[in-house]
């Protein structure tokens, strides 16, 4: 029996060794690599293997970085705010308006922003956007505006935007599948104790989508606080975030261990955030059985 | 067991005269082409226990969420207590339903549950908490208020259901198929409480079932659905002993029938020719002049309606004797297939005929292949012509 199960777990990883290798190689040893130099000393142009804290000490004191991790932070926020908000009405209206039939047809179209890369995607929102831009030479020839408006683009205004087109499919599938998963027979019985529509999606849809709600939240926040390319084009370059920061110490000034130090600051800080959301989950998902 | 715990005729007998609450008037439901519901007439007296009964498909869960407002229907009318129920949404109307999954909501505890409709009640926090804790405990989950609902038994769900429809004091309460998803033990069990429960709080129940037992224990009153069309209306035992049609007869419990030849109606009923019984007269009660079927008349008897009795027992009014065809024990029954002598019928073919015995002690179980002497009475045969 022992031997059979020794066996069978040699069979299992034998099945995953390849995928774990290559996940070895791709993603741990350059997060090693990185979590190793945010160790070392600076010496211009090149990196002296000799471990100081100074990197993480300098980080935590320049008041630089506080002001970009936050602004990192607060744009991911609202990005998943709005993203999650406008996110919800699609994923119910998928969920219960749609024809059953033609459900998988939605989900296809909802992917259809993915069949462009990011970088365009977000270069055409530029092209919307800009000072002679789709909004603005509109505008203008209807006569609606003399000068084109400025507040749309190279602003936080617009990065929130882009980024909340970008991920909205992540958003709207996770609320989808948990809309799916409750019972209709539930919705009945809140209207059946007489609450009105209205009522009984805030006492009943609304709290049993919430695990769908808190994913869909967790899948957006975490990669915005980390996105390079919209602040890049979008915000113009001047309101750069933390990925900015990072790329601007490692190649820039060509300080690796303080773009490392960096870099692993804002993933704990990340990873930190992330307990939280898993925490929230973990208490709403504890009422479903 | 208490006369409360069973349904009586005098209890009937004493609701014939009560109020209509339901009152059903050629309601018509169109899914698209399907047509669910057929021209439902139909009347429910309040404080009765009402069943709607018929297989999957026939339409009585349509019909039950028809009056719970949650299926608008195509034509006809619906008054409950004497109110037209044509565009009052589910919420406002004075139903309550018990739905066949329970709809516990998950999120909430079983306190949380039970007052779920308590929310625009003018009561005070204190005293809707003693009405939920009333609740539970008629119900007999005093003290789980507490409890996370996930934690339930299907039996406690089930309790936690009705705990939550009843303290809305709903004119009707609807239960969709709600012991279904019990095992056989609880779902006894709960047949008679509910019955109790009924009783004790007077408020007219709709049942839908599939199960014709439980119908029968259960109702005052049933209606035997098939295809959308109510086929007959009738207490228990009358739907038992005199079913009006084939069709309703073979859904509620075993009917034999044996092909048939009507001779003439005399004074009290109908003279007919029986292959295997020889000439009956029918008592004109037990005639059904609805459903003669392809095969052309019939008469029906239920199994435990005859008995095998030794040769020669004196004082029987008929016996027929046959051949034992098939021999099924159950324990308390034994279920005889008998081939009667003569009963080949008109077109040559042999049907044996069902017979339930209970098992008494000190008669042995007979043998495939012995002769039986089939004791019999006119009063207990059904024609169908």
């Amino acid at each position: 029996m022992a031997s059979g199960n020794r066996s069978q777990a040699a069979q299992g990883l034998g099945l995953i060794a390849p995928p774990l290798g290559y996940a070895v190689l791709v993603l741990a040893a350059p997060l090693l690599t990185i979590l190793a130099y945010s160790f070392f000393k600076d010496g211009y142009l090149t990196v002296i293997r000799e471990f100081t804290l100074e990197n993480y000490r300098a980080v935590w004191s320049d008041p630089i970085f506080h002001k970009i991790m936050l602004r990192s932070l607060g744009v991911a926020a609202l990005v998943t705010l709005v993203t999650v908000v406008l996110a919800f009405p699609v994923a119910y209206f998928l969920s219960f308006a749609v024809d059953p039939r033609k459900k998988s047809m939605w989900l296809f179209l909802i992917t259809i922003p993915f069949w462009t890369s990011y970088l365009i995607r977000v270069f055409l929102w530029k092209v919307i956007l800009g000072y002679n831009g789709v909004i603005n030479s509109g505008l203008k020839s209807l006569g609606i505006i003399e000068q084109p408006l400025t507040f749309i683009l190279y602003n936080v205004n617009s990065m929130v935007l882009t980024l909340a087109h970008a991920y909205a499919p992540f958003a709207i599938l996770p609320i989808f599948i948990a809309l799916e998963k409750i019972d209709r027979s539930l919705l009945e019985a809140g209207r059946d104790l007489g609450e009105s529509r209205a009522m009984t999606f805030w006492r009943v849809t609304l709290p049993l989508a919430m695990p769908g709600v808190v994913a869909a939240a967790l899948i957006v926040f975490i990669p915005t606080i980390g996105d390079y390319v919209t602040p890049a084009l979008i915000g113009g370059g001047k309101i750069p975030m933390i990925a900015n920061m990072i790329q601007s110490q490692m190649l820039d000034q060509d300080n690796r261990p303080m773009g490392s130090a960096l870099a692993v600051t804002a993933m704990l800080i990340v990873a930190l955030l992330s307990l939280v959301f898993v925490a929230l989950n973990r208490r709403f998902l504890k009422v479903r059985q | 067991m208490s006369q409360s715990q069973k349904t009586t005729a005098a209890h009937r007998a004493a609701m014939a005269g009560a109020k209509p609450m339901i009152e059903c008037r050629q309601v018509q439901k169109y899914y698209g082409d399907y047509h669910a519901l057929r021209g439902i007439d139909l009347t429910i007296r309040a404080g009765e226990f009402f069943s709607l009964l018929g297989p999957s498909g026939c339409g009585k869960t349509t019909l039950l969420r028809t009056i719970a407002g949650f299926e608008d229907i195509s034509s006809g009318v619906v008054l409950i207590d004497g109110q037209d129920m044509e565009g009052v949404p589910a919420n406002r109307r004075p139903t309550n339903m018990v739905f066949q999954s329970y709809a516990i909501f998950p999120h909430l505890t079983v306190a949380e549950n039970v007052g779920f409709g308590l929310r625009r009640d003018p009561r005070s926090k204190a005293e809707k908490a003693a009405a939920v804790e009333e609740a539970l405990a008629m119900v007999g989950l005093k003290g789980y208020g507490a409890r996370a609902s996930h934690a339930l038994s299907g039996g406690q769900r089930q309790r936690v259901a009705l705990a939550r429809a009843l303290i809305l004091k709903p004119k009707v309460l609807l239960l969709d198929e709600p012991l279904s998803a019990l095992d056989r033990k609880m779902r006894e069990q709960m047949q008679v409480e509910l019955i109790k429960l009924q009783r004790q709080v007077g408020i007219t129940f709709v049942l839908v079932t599939h199960d014709q037992e439980e119908a029968l224990v259960m109702s005052d009153r049933i209606a035997v659905m098939f295809e959308g069309q109510i086929a007959q209306l009738d207490g228990p035992e009358a739907l038992y002993a005199r079913p009006t049609s084939r069709r309703v007869a073979n859904f509620i419990g075993v009917m034999n029938f044996l092909p048939t030849r009507v001779l003439g109606e005399t004074l009290s009923g109908v003279e007919v020719e029986v292959p295997g019984l020889g000439r009956v007269e029918i008592p004109a009660a037990n005639v059904s002049h609805a459903d003669p079927g392809d095969d052309g008349p019939s008469v029906g008897f239920r199994p435990e309606a005859v008995s095998l009795v030794s040769a020669g027992a004196p004082g029987q009014a008929r016996v027929a004797e046959g051949v034992v065809d098939e021999v099924v024990y159950y324990g308390d029954m034994t279920y005889y297939d008998v081939r009667l002598d003569g009963s080949a019928g008109f077109d040559g073919q042999a049907r044996p005929v069902r017979i339930a015995m209970r098992n008494v002690f000190g008669r042995e179980v007979q043998d495939v292949g012995t002769r039986a002497n089939v004791s019999w009475s006119p009063g207990s045969l059904v024609l169908f012509r």
